[in-house]
């Protein structure tokens, strides 16, 4: 099936629910993005792929289940809703959904990382359309979606903000501030989606520095808080637009998910954080990533 | 080229951040854009007085700087024009990695405002002063870095920091601060000039914030020992007024700098690296050098760390001996 058709039919800006996104073309839409977030960071030689793949098939569902109401055209419609990658090393998740929603060429993919390219290592605002905040310095980008949300509330405009961060990012102190932050200033159009993949760059999240469980430490922080697969397509729609129904708290989106998910020999092996895979596991890895 | 400002007499007028606030405050009224994120301290900072007429657009986030300068980030980005105000020890040190990446990376249009500045601030002692933030906001690239020497040319910084498209930095304090200029005709400032306050030949110092008002008694003073001085207040420190620094160069051959900070990166530092590459000439520095200061009352501090009217004429006549020398 083209995906493209399901991806049009929800660019349409509107305040009324999108269509009913088809799940199989979503779950074909992340395989093959899988496969460029693959292909662009052994093209580069570097990356974090596995961060990326852990992320990507939330980032799908905001972007081409009709949740995320923007339009690539005008990247910069006040009324637009707000992604913020927070972990900006899965940036090439965040290029590959960009690209495949038009924000601009497919072929940009191949620069990343390149002098010159705008697609920078990590996120960088000012040369790319579509990127909302310049990250990679980790624990920022819930503050500054809150700072959005609440410009959002000041001129009375009802986007909503979504912002992502890794399980090893929610270790950095700012995280609790503007946890606490967001709580009390009821910040109801404002989502933290968490990708809690349980490993982060030295070793697995449990031996580094376990804060488990997540939910109930957000609960106590007063927001609300749903848990889910991250890979589970139904399920991140349906968590997705719930809590654009919450009124009066923040909400949280605790997605479990496995680094590297698609690709087995990447899944087994968490030190693949801040590597690209090698030219020549690429094609073992892309067989497995096949429609 | 420098601009020249007329003569008045000093007497003690508000603090700066005093200046701050009620600045704030009026240009609220005709700027809807205008939003205020504050780290628990208003009352110090005296976003307060904004505060109290919007309280829409007004955000106590308690004391969590990192989170503060995060959402002034975000609110800059969309559209909003945020001022960030806290303690200047407390904004610039603990928030640094925020306005590295939140703010100077992508350029938004954020006003961070560094209140209690220097040691002036006195019995609070070194952990509320900061000495070292105006070599910090120097290092984020393309911040504006203000540092303005009383209530007037506060008021008037203040309205070129929101005028201005892009990050400022602000420095303001807490004692009350000697009156340098009667009114704003007085204080003909743009972002990047400075303002010539006294007409000199045989050496120029170059101050910002408190210590204008001792380089213009040092200036009367080292008239009396038949040393002619000119005095520029160097309100921007970024980007700097290169120009009216060449000029000094050239026609007085000597310059000492005083300001209310460390010895590492701040005026003297920038003012050094700059005529060291238009024309060289003798430098002399007043500052604190290289230590953290301690708790007592403001001008005894000010007295004991040198960084006095006296200390800059010993600057001056060290600076015009070098010259001498050759």
């Amino acid at each position: 099936m083209d995906t493209t058709t399901a991806a049009v039919a929800s660019d349409a800006r509107s305040d009324a629910p999108a269509s009913t996104p088809d799940v199989e073309t979503l779950i074909a839409t992340a395989r093959r993005l899988r496969r460029d977030i693959l292909e662009m960071t052994t093209h580069a030689g570097s990356g974090h792929p596995s961060s990326s793949m852990s992320a990507i098939d939330v980032i799908v569902a905001l972007y081409s289940g009709g949740i995320l109401r923007h339009n690539p055209q005008e990247p910069h419609d006040p009324d637009r809703d707000r992604f913020i990658l927070s972990k900006g090393h899965a940036s090439p998740a965040l290029y590959a959904i960009l690209a495949e929603r038009g924000y601009f060429g497919h072929d940009l993919l191949r620069t990343l990382r390149q002098t010159g390219s705008p697609l920078e290592g990590h996120p960088n605002m000012r040369r790319l359309p579509g990127v909302e905040a310049s990250t990679g310095s980790l624990g920022q980008g819930l503050s500054i979606g809150l700072g959005h949300a609440l410009a959002g509330r000041i001129d009375g405009r009802s986007f909503h903000t979504y912002v992502m961060v890794g399980d090893g990012e929610v270790q950095e102190g700012q995280i609790w501030e503007a946890l606490m932050s967001g709580a009390h200033l009821r910040a109801d159009n404002l989502t933290l989606i968490v990708d809690h993949n349980q490993a982060q760059q030295s070793n697995i999240l449990e031996r580094v520095l376990d804060y488990r469980p997540l939910a109930e430490k957000l609960r106590a922080f007063h927001w609300h808080v749903e848990e889910i697969d991250g890979h589970d397509m139904p399920a991140i729609l349906a968590a997705l637009e719930s809590v654009r129904q919450v009124k009066g708290q923040p909400q949280a989106i605790v997605a479990h998910t496995v680094k590297g998910k698609g690709v087995s020999f990447v899944e087994a092996d968490w030190t693949y954080h801040g590597r690209a895979i090698t030219k020549d596991d690429l094609q073992k890895a892309l067989a497995e990533l096949r429609d | 080229m420098a601009a020249t400002a007329e003569r008045f007499e000093l007497k003690l007028g508000k603090a700066t951040r005093d200046a701050f606030g009620e600045a704030l405050r009026e240009l609220a009224k005709t700027n809807d854009r205008l939003v205020v994120v504050d780290g628990d301290v208003s009352n110090s900072t005296r976003t307060e007085w904004f505060a109290a007429d919007h309280p829409q657009r007004f955000f106590n986030v308690g004391i969590a700087e990192s989170n503060m300068v995060g959402v002034a980030a975000g609110l800059a980005a969309a559209g909003k024009i945020p001022v960030v105000a806290s303690f200047a020890c407390f904004l610039l040190c603990n928030a640094y990695d925020q306005l590295r990446i939140s703010v100077a990376f992508p350029q938004l249009n954020v006003k961070a405002v560094g209140s209690h500045a220097g040691i002036s601030i006195g019995e609070d002692g070194p952990s509320q002063m900061a000495i070292e933030d105006i070599a910090l906001a120097c290092a984020l690239p393309g911040f504006a870095v203000l540092a303005p020497a009383d209530e007037v040319a506060t008021r008037v910084a203040v309205r070129a920091m929101l005028e201005h498209d892009g990050p400022v930095y602000l420095r303001v304090g807490r004692p009350k601060a000697p009156v340098v200029y009667g009114s704003e005709a007085d204080f003909p400032f743009q972002i990047g000039q400075a303002v010539r306050l006294r007409q000199g030949n045989d050496v120029t110092i170059v101050a910002n914030g408190l210590m204008v008002a001792a380089a213009l008694q040092a200036h009367d003073r080292l008239a009396e020992t038949g040393v002619s001085a000119r005095v520029l207040d160097m309100p921007s420190v970024k980007p700097l007024d290169e120009a009216a620094l060449d000029e000094a160069a050239r026609e007085t051959g000597a310059i000492v700098v005083a300001e209310e900070h460390l010895a590492h990166g701040g005026l003297g530092s920038v003012v050094a690296t700059a005529v060291a590459g238009l024309r060289p000439c003798p430098i002399a520095f007043v500052n604190l050098g290289d230590t953290f200061a301690e708790s007592g009352p403001g001008d005894e501090l000010l007295e004991k760390y040198g960084l006095t009217a006296a200390d800059i004429v010993r600057g001056a006549n060290r600076a015009v001996a070098a010259k001498r020398q050759g």
